[in-house]
């Protein structure tokens, strides 16, 4: 219908005009990388998030906090250990055996009659455990970078999944022009070229629980897929429930057009 | 309202509440039986989308006042909390996010409507005049809106639009401070600026209503810029409000509710900044700040003055030209010297007012992007020009178009009344 499309014109050309933000120089542009979740109707791969989380677990928790993730959220509906036998995901035995492999304080304030503080191994719904107690602490231990948060990493950067992908897999022997300062890396997906991080990844370096050929590609694809339902853990339900609304919508619209027709059916307009 | 009431009570309980309190005929003249001219197109469907918005906001916003912490330490974490663990609240979180943006939309495509069709003119100056409070009053509450998440364009955003404050001269920088509460953006700004959050959509409803009440003394205009015809004759101009006009509004309202599920469900963060996803930090500057979408075209006319005028520097001129391009509505119906309300008529105007919808987007799109690159990369041409000969246009079409082109221009020749127009006898 001509209002249609002139409503979808609109909002594209709007829409175009607030996401045009001006882009890095001499930053290479991300691959397209095709994602199991992409579209309307995409999923996140299970066993994909499930690899990620343990690259993140064996590579990246080494420096990277996920300070917005508590462990139950590995075993809520749409989670990587997820399991119908657990509804509560509080009650799940792999979240529960996740969490208590970890013994350490975990908050300040949960203090023992004496008033120290207590070391216990965690619970599902502890938050998953920071590898630095403050960023001076993690500037002090990483040359003067400070690791970003992944929480939300994939919503965080342009380009979301692709430019993770591109910049986990994109290291390269640094051109001759290039003036890397001592502890810098060289990645041209990296806005300005030199980065702090070293290569995290590479073929061999964990060995997958479900036997799956750890290769560079593989685990960059895992990690960003974990990393990418760890940023919108209720993506499934949010599309699956986006679907029912339209529908509704559609029948509705179509009833009301024809009740619209129905009663302008003898009056000029 | 227009016209005598004809409310005629159904039940002896509506009887007895019409003697004490006529908010059933109020009702009934206003939104039931109100003569509404019968050729309205689909352009005037969105007054009726917006007050489905802003009930939308409000609602939704009520319930994530409920959830959200607005503290500098909590904010960020509050609203991810809110995503993440309030039952649907990544439904209700993202519902007011993208409704800012449906809201501007219509906002937009209703003002439009209104300068095309000669909305502001006699006898609705008034009516007009209450649109653009709105409107301002819109600008602000999602400015502060978007600076709750606590986001890194929230803060840079606020940042840069309460330092333009520091512009005025003399009085700019107590000003300032008096608006942030302290010696930067900080806690007490974001707490001020929550409460206000708060505040404003209502103080938003209650201008609404003026609006409605202003619109109901001289009725719709209409697409052809035609008054009902007074007396019996009128009748045949009009249709009732209801059903007529609540069926073609609820379509358009449905419609534009799906396109809005399209946004909410399948692309909750399009229309967001990436670096709102990182918590705000006083100590990193992103590499460009930019503001929401719908105040784009503001910021490019704030960035199009990089000269002084006299004893004007650079930079209060831009202050001055951003406020005024607002502030020039208000005079609107001043300004256009045309009798004729409907560009329909006006073969020449029409064409300064497509190009000026065109310059209004083409500011937006100077204002998303860095002033000193180039456009579609021809060496040369800045954006700045753009933006600044755009910025001209804009002020052009309200200072010298319309002033001069109502006593130049020859307009078509009119139908009759609306219902000729309706009949066919005029093809315009």
């Amino acid at each position: 219908m001509k209002m249609t499309r002139i409503f979808a014109a609109a909002i594209a050309a709007l829409g175009f005009a607030g996401t045009a933000a001006a882009f890095e120089g001499e930053q290479h542009a991300p691959h397209e990388h095709h994602w199991h979740h992409d579209g309307p109707f995409g999923t996140y791969d299970t066993q994909a998030v499930q690899r990620g989380y343990q690259v993140y677990q064996e590579v990246c928790a080494s420096c990277h906090s996920m300070d917005l993730m508590r462990f139950r959220n590995l075993g809520q509906q749409g989670g990587p250990f997820a399991s119908e036998e657990f509804p509560n995901p509080n009650d799940n035995l792999i979240v529960m055996q996740i969490a208590a492999s970890y013994t350490r304080v975990w908050d300040q304030d949960e203090v023992n009659d004496d008033g120290d503080p207590v070391e216990r191994p965690g619970l599902p719904s502890d938050a998953f455990p920071a590898p630095f107690a403050n960023e001076q602490m993690a500037r002090a231990s990483n040359g003067g970078a400070y690791p970003p948060d992944l929480s939300l990493i994939v919503k965080a950067r342009s380009h979301g999944e692709n430019y993770l992908y591109s910049l986990l897999t994109g290291y390269e022997e640094a051109p001759a022009d290039s003036h890397l300062a001592p502890g810098q890396y060289y990645n041209p997906y990296f806005p300005g070229g030199a980065i702090a991080m070293a290569p995290p990844l590479a073929d061999g370096i964990i060995e997958y629980a479900d036997g799956t050929e750890a290769t560079l590609e593989q685990m960059a694809e895992d990690v960003t897929t974990f990393l990418s339902w760890a940023g919108d853990p209720h993506m499934e339900t949010r599309k699956q429930m986006g679907v029912m609304v339209l529908i509704y919508l559609l029948i509705f619209a179509i009833l009301v057009y024809l009740a619209y027709r129905q009663v302008w059916a003898n009056v000029k307009h | 309202m227009s016209g005598p009431s004809t409310y005629k009570p159904g039940s002896g309980v509506e009887k007895w509440l019409d003697d004490r309190l006529p908010i059933i005929r109020l009702g009934y003249d206003s939104f039931v039986d109100f003569p509404t001219p019968r050729n309205l197109n689909y352009w005037w469907t969105f007054g009726g989308i917006l007050a489905v918005f802003l009930m939308i906001q409000i609602l939704s916003g009520i319930v994530l006042a409920m959830h959200y912490v607005a503290h500098e330490d909590y904010a960020f974490d509050s609203v991810q909390r809110i995503t993440r663990d309030v039952p649907f609240g990544w439904l209700i979180q993202s519902m007011h996010a993208n409704g800012a943006s449906f809201f501007f939309v219509a906002v937009y495509l209703h003002m439009f409507r209104g300068l095309y069709y000669g909305s502001y003119k006699a006898p609705r100056e008034i009516l007009w005049i209450l649109g653009v409070v709105i409107y301002l009053l819109m600008m602000a509450t999602g400015f502060m809106g978007y600076v709750l998440p606590w986001g890194q364009m929230s803060y840079w955003g606020a940042m840069v639009i309460t330092n333009l404050i520091g512009a005025l001269p003399f009085v700019g920088d107590a000003i300032r401070e008096w608006l942030w509460g302290g010696f930067s953006v900080g806690q007490a700004t974001l707490n001020r600026f929550f409460s206000l959050h708060y505040l404003l959509p209502f103080v938003i409803a209650a201008v609404v209503g003026l609006h409605i009440w202003a619109l109901h003394v001289p009725g719709n205009g209409n697409p052809v810029g035609l008054d009902v015809r007074k007396g019996d004759a009128g009748k045949k101009d009009t249709l009732p409000f209801h059903p007529y006009y609540t069926v073609k509004d609820g379509f358009a309202i449905i419609v534009y509710l799906m396109i809005f599920a399209v946004f909410v469900f399948f692309l909750p963060t399009v229309l967001g900044h990436a670096d709102n996803y990182i918590e705000a930090n006083p100590l990193s500057t992103p590499a460009h700040i930019v503001p929401e979408w719908y105040y784009l075209p503001f910021y490019a006319i704030l960035r199009a003055i990089t000269f002084d005028i006299g004893p004007i520097d650079a930079k209060l001129g831009g202050v001055l030209a951003m406020f005024g391009a607002i502030g020039i509505l208000f005079v609107l119906p001043w300004l256009d010297t045309s009798k004729v309300r409907s560009m329909r008529y006006r073969p020449l105007t029409r064409w300064f007012f497509i190009f000026f919808v065109v310059a209004a987007l083409g500011l937006g799109w100077c204002g998303a992007v860095n002033p000193d690159d180039y456009v579609m990369g021809i060496t040369g041409f800045k954006f700045l020009y753009l933006g600044q000969f755009l910025t001209f246009y804009y002020f052009a079409y309200f200072i010298v178009v319309l002033p001069v082109l109502g006593i130049i221009e020859k307009p078509k020749e009119r139908p009759a009344s609306i219902e000729a127009a309706v009949l066919g006898t005029d093809k315009a």
